[in-house]
């Protein structure tokens, strides 16, 4: 693909540290507007962290994220919110609030202090839950909603945010093949840059470029076919795999077998 | 269509309810040991407000106006800012069983009022109000270390965890307490110190609403100016965050002001339980989650609710008084149960 001059997202030397461990370990990255960029690595790898500390939620302990080639450093939480939105694992709530409540919580950055309610907020809102299809399915309670369903709502929610960069932690997880499938298909469609971390490789081909992460460093950066090699897979998860082609399909299939 | 935006749908209880709120006090005002005619309390408020001018029986008006209209009024303030702290709890810790009370910030607040007067920093409402704020803070920073260190999070493990913390929190504070009224305390002191503890509305008079007043409604402004923060942490405090919510300033600002409603309210009053607990899930079934409508709500109903236990406390038992801490402890504990249960899902 070609790639415009300017990164959305730039992440210089950025590292990360909890409790003497080093979490996130000097990397650069930078994400160009458009693209979805999948971050794959093993259990541990530090994907959730780069995720944080990218969309600004945790501060780097050295090195730098800018976006539009501000500091994060320099921009309010609210300024940041209006640019990026993250969907992250398994946010649970008891509250009784419906999908559409939800979803509207995704306005928050736009509204003022006291918070009143526009047409376009309720317009934003209403083609949030059409991007995924949630629309008949708004005044549902959410303990009432499926796995699927709720992931879905949380990236309608961070669609009602208008963000120019989505940042998606394991989005399918926990969820069936076909709701996989669903959220990679619907990431894929929505008109907008994402760094999606993957638990699945095969969700990870079908993203434009790849960054793989083990320990906390980039080991590698490219095109899906670029990155997913062999000798790549091995060092990640120390299994023996390969791509093979799919005689029916145009992305091609990984085989694996346990390094024995 | 959805007509119930955040607006249209709730006119109804916005008139309704301080509605509900004039009738209490009014009600507050003219029942008690002796029985006094609305149309008295009526005439006594015109006369106070200057709107009639006719003499009047002193007695009455000592009754109405000094006694039992400022007693509803602190009622009220109490309600109104022991309900909005529950709320504010509640949304922060994402809990529903938080309570200033449960969580250990009245038992806190109460030993902060105590040390103050023990120490004859002056035994003024101000002043003990300052020492209670101190100590609620001091409360609440050791039950959030507690519940942190013991490992709680969210779910219902974390929320158990909190609680518990709450109990070590209200445990510790009340034996300082204790141990502030036996070792320096005279005994005219201990004496009045141990019958304000219980939660009492008795010595209450119209200084006690100027204070009052300001705090209850200076919690509601600041409630009502985060109720879009308040909503945004329905998914924790990291999505908070990532809708746009400053963490660390939104928190410091209502838990500041969680801990200063309190522990004024307590300094008045004593400590007064499960108020911050009812109130907010009775308004949760009436009005929804969300806070724009649940801050309001709450702030009236907890009044309302106040002024009533007050009423109930001084006519269950004929010619005598009950702390009003019994009655909304009475009506608090069954709900706390429901809770309960109703969490385990």
């Amino acid at each position: 693909m070609s790639e415009p001059a300017a990164p959305l997202l730039s992440a210089r030397n950025v590292s990360f540290s909890a409790s003497g461990q080093t979490l996130v370990d000097g990397v650069d990255l930078d994400v160009f507007a458009g693209e979805t960029l999948g971050v794959i690595g093993p259990n541990g790898a530090g994907k959730s962290t780069l995720l944080r500390l990218l969309a600004g939620l945790l501060p780097p302990g050295i090195g730098e994220v800018r976006f539009e080639d501000a500091p994060l450093s320099r921009l309010s939480r609210r300024q940041i919110a209006r640019c990026m939105a993250l969907v992250a694992q398994q946010a649970e709530t008891d509250e009784r609030l419906t999908a559409r409540d939800a979803v509207e919580l995704g306005r928050t950055p736009w509204l003022g202090r006291l918070g009143s309610w526009r047409a376009e907020d309720t317009a934003a809102v209403d083609r949030a839950l059409k991007a995924v299809e949630m629309g008949a399915l708004a005044d549902r309670p959410w303990a009432s909603l499926s796995g699927g369903e709720r992931q879905r709502v949380h990236i309608a929610r961070a669609h009602a945010q208008q963000p120019q960069l989505m940042l998606l932690d394991e989005p399918t997880n926990h969820l069936d093949i076909h709701h996989q499938l669903a959220i990679v298909a619907l990431i894929k469609a929505l008109p907008i840059t994402a760094v999606v971390a993957l638990h699945d490789l095969s969700h990870a081909l079908r993203c434009d470029r790849v960054l793989a992460l083990l320990e906390g460093r980039v080991v590698a950066l490219g095109t899906p076919l670029e990155v997913l090699t062999p000798a790549l897979l091995r060092t990640l998860f120390g299994v023996e795999a390969r791509l093979v082609d799919d005689p029916e399909g145009d992305t091609p299939l990984i085989a694996f077998n346990r390094r024995g | 269509m959805r007509a119930t935006h955040l607006g249209a749908g709730s006119a109804r209880w916005v008139w309704l309810m301080p509605l509900c709120l004039i009738a209490a006090l009014l009600i507050g005002a003219s029942v008690g040991e002796t029985r006094i005619p609305l149309a008295t309390v009526l005439e006594v408020l015109a006369s106070k407000l200057g709107v009639i001018d006719h003499p009047l029986s002193t007695l009455d008006e000592a009754i109405v106006w000094h006694y039992r209209l400022a007693r509803a009024v602190v009622a009220a303030c109490c309600g109104a800012g022991l309900a909005v702290s529950g709320v504010i709890l509640q949304a922060l810790l994402r809990n529903s069983l938080a309570d200033p009370y449960l969580l250990g910030i009245s038992a806190g607040a109460s030993t902060g009022a105590v040390t103050v007067t023990v120490a004859g920093l002056g035994a003024g409402m101000i002043s003990m109000s300052m020492g209670a704020f101190a100590g609620a803070l001091a409360a609440f920073s050791f039950v959030a270390l507690l519940a942190h260190l013991a490992g709680g999070g969210q779910g219902v493990r974390g929320a158990g965890i909190l609680i518990l913390a709450g109990i070590a929190g209200a445990q510790l504070f009340n034996a300082l307490t204790a141990f502030i009224i036996a070792h320096s305390a005279n005994a005219e002191q201990a004496r009045g110190i141990m019958f304000w503890l219980l939660g009492n509305l008795s010595a209450v008079r119209w200084p006690d609403a100027w204070l009052a007043m300001p705090v209850a409604g200076a919690s509601l402004a600041v409630a009502l100016s985060q109720v879009r923060s308040l909503d945004a942490f329905a998914f924790g405090a990291e999505s908070a965050a990532s809708l746009g919510v400053n963490l660390r300033a939104t928190k410091g600002l209502l838990i500041g002001t969680a801990a200063l409603a309190t522990a004024v309210m307590v300094a008045i009053t004593g400590a007064i339980g499960f108020v911050g607990l009812v109130v907010p899930h009775a308004c949760r079934l009436l009005v929804g989650v969300r806070h724009r409508r649940l801050v309001p709500a709450t702030t009236l109903c907890g009044a309302v609710f106040m002024v009533l236990c007050d009423v109930v406390s001084r006519v269950v038992i004929p010619g005598q008084v009950l702390p009003i801490g019994v009655i909304t402890a009475l009506v608090g504990a069954p709900a706390f149960a429901y809770l309960m249960v109703r969490g385990r899902r």
